[in-house]
């Protein structure tokens, strides 16, 4: 069975800056998928390239199967939701769908249903006649995903949906898109520089400088790159150095790194004593892109 | 269905900017006032002039003078307006709406010419309007426009309407911020009168500048609407005893007649070149978004 989306040897160059160089990769049909990196690594071209937004230099895509002269059927399967709302403010939520979705061919009783589905996914009713610009943030990203699905695309990209959201706006997206993923089965293509909303990601591809410095699951990639970090608590500083272990401090807790959970172990069996209040965690995603990059990401 | 729905997503956007839709309405009305305020009893004073001393009833002149200050109304508003109008087209750009029509199965023709014919509709629509309060000027001054006249006088306008749009809709193509756009609404407001004839009549401009300008398509719109506004007062003159050389001396001079290289330009020519020229400029319109999108696609 093809994948949902094949990227090979993509390139695309603006003058002198490669914005992507080469990059491989696939995304499995109901894969929940995140592309990670800086502003500027390359993540918003290759998601135009992917729209058709943009012409690549060499390479190829595939979505469901499809290269790029089916242009139009290949759009039928994406549905897209932009880093910034794209809605048109100064209408009410009902037009910008029902235009929308005219863009697609959907119109009359289909358009109805579709809004209907929409309106009780997304809890749309009580601002459907609202004009977008008077909708909170939330409200708006709400819409703005509502939008992206009216069509039924098989494949969700989502283009950091969360910057400059709350937390709670952003707990709240996050709830529809697993709700989406749950009941549509949709691939999920997201893009982000939030470490921790890759931790639930099916496949992470990192990149930088327009170049993929890792691909695997998020597990695969704390593994590969980072060890296991044992957290002390209620402990004393003194105690902690009979470890002779390199250690940071957080507050009242102390915290090392150890190569991985067998390391971890014996050193809980050689020193019982200090162990008392801890706890074994596994790297995070800031740690592992800090260890392929060379830097850390900024929040 | 498509194109449909883009137009009235573009209208409905233009009305709902009440900004917007005050500012283009109150632009004729504006003209209007400053027009018969400073300039109205100039012209009546160059028609006085013209008829070299032949009686004519201050009816007949009010007539004549009210026809000449609403056919340059039109002939300005149904150019300066379309600017406004196609401001929907620039946002979308600026505001980044763009982005989501690109990503839509439509072609850059359809949303070419959605915006064409939807700031065709605003701009007819408004300066229909104007051209109605103009109707009840005229009355009001000195009606002595035939059926005809009317048909053809809003004939002329809808030539223009079509013409002011495409003209607009070529350079807002290549405008990319709200300063570019009100910078070129005002180059065009403050000069697009004086380049069509319809602020001071280009027979008494510089015999090189009336060569220049009758390149001009826009020209010979202002002209055709100089004729059926004023040439049912002028022929009234005649009625009243003037000679068809002094009559002709009038047409001349406010610009009804116009003479290409000393070769006097046929109504019916006037209607090919507006015609012709609309035609061109459209598919120019049409070719310049089309290019333009593979243009940035490629970049």
């Amino acid at each position: 069975m093809q994948n949902a989306i094949e990227i090979e040897h993509l390139k695309k160059y603006f003058g002198d800056v490669k914005a992507v160089d080469d990059i491989s990769f696939t995304v499995g049909h109901g894969e929940f998928f995140a592309f990670l990196g800086v502003n500027g690594a390359g993540k918003s071209t290759t998601i135009s390239i992917l729209c058709g937004k943009e012409q690549m230099d060499s390479g190829s895509v595939m979505i469901d199967g499809l290269g790029h002269e089916n242009l139009d059927e290949v759009k039928r399967r994406l549905g897209v939701v932009f880093q910034d709302c794209v809605l048109d403010q100064p209408l009410s939520v009902y037009d910008n769908l029902r235009y929308r979705a005219a863009l697609y061919g959907i119109s009359g009783k289909e358009f109805e249903r579709t809004l209907n589905e929409l309106t009780e996914l997304f809890d749309l009713k009580p601002i459907l006649k609202r004009p977008v610009a008077k909708l909170s943030g939330g409200q708006r990203r709400r819409v703005d995903i509502a939008r992206a699905l009216l069509h039924r695309p098989s494949i969700l990209i989502l283009d950091e949906p969360t910057t400059g959201l709350d937390p709670q706006t952003r707990k709240n997206v996050w709830e529809i898109i697993h709700t989406l993923r749950n009941e549509r089965k949709m691939t999920v293509f997201l893009t982000t520089h939030y470490m921790e909303e890759t931790a639930e990601a099916d496949r992470v591809v990192i990149i930088d400088g327009g170049k993929i410095l890792a691909n695997a699951t998020p597990l695969e990639l704390k593994n590969k790159y980072t060890g296991d970090f044992i957290t002390f608590y209620d402990t004393d500083e003194l105690e902690i150095k009979k470890l002779g272990l390199d250690y940071e401090k957080f507050g009242k807790a102390y915290r090392i790194e150890v190569a991985d959970t067998v390391k971890a172990t014996e050193l809980v069996l050689a020193h019982p004593e200090i162990f008392k209040d801890y706890e074994i965690t596994k790297g995070k995603m800031d740690d592992v892109f800090l260890a392929v990059a060379g830097r850390r990401l900024e929040q | 269905m498509r194109l449909y729905m883009l137009i009235r997503r573009n209208v409905k956007l233009f009305f709902k900017d009440k900004s917007l839709f005050i500012s283009a309405l109150i632009a004729p009305l504006i003209l209007l006032f400053l027009f018969i305020a400073f300039l109205g009893n100039t012209y009546k004073d160059s028609l006085k002039s013209g008829l070299m001393g032949f009686p004519v009833s201050d009816r007949l002149i009010e007539g004549f003078a009210a026809g000449w200050l609403i056919s340059s109304l039109i002939a300005v508003c149904a150019v300066s307006i379309a600017f406004t109008a196609n401001l929907t087209m620039v946002q979308d750009k600026i505001m980044g709406r763009s982005n989501d029509l690109a990503v839509a199965p439509v072609s850059n023709s359809t949303l070419a010419l959605g915006y064409y014919l939807a700031t065709a509709l605003v701009t007819g629509l408004i300066c229909y309007i104007a051209l109605f309060a103009g109707f009840i000027y005229i009355a009001i001054a000195g009606w002595e426009l035939s059926v005809s006249d009317v048909f053809l006088t809003i004939l002329d306008t809808f030539l223009l309407v079509l013409f002011g749009t495409a003209i607009s809709s070529v350079v807002c193509r290549f405008l990319k911020s709200q300063g570019g756009i009100t910078a070129v609404e005002v180059i065009v407001s403050a000069a697009y009168g004086f380049m069509c004839g319809a602020y001071m009549p280009i027979s008494q401009l510089a015999s090189v500048l009336q060569t220049v300008l009758k390149f001009l398509p826009g020209t010979y719109g202002t002209s055709l609407l100089h004729e059926h506004l004023m040439g049912g007062a002028i022929d009234a003159i005649g009625t009243e005893g003037a000679s068809s050389q002094l009559l002709d001396g009038v047409r001349d001079g406010f610009d009804c007649n116009l003479y290409f290289f000393d070769k006097a330009v046929p109504q019916w020519a006037m209607y090919l070149v507006l015609s012709v020229t609309v035609i061109v400029l459209v598919a120019v319109y049409v070719g310049i978004c089309i290019l333009l999108e593979r243009k940035r696609k490629s970049k």
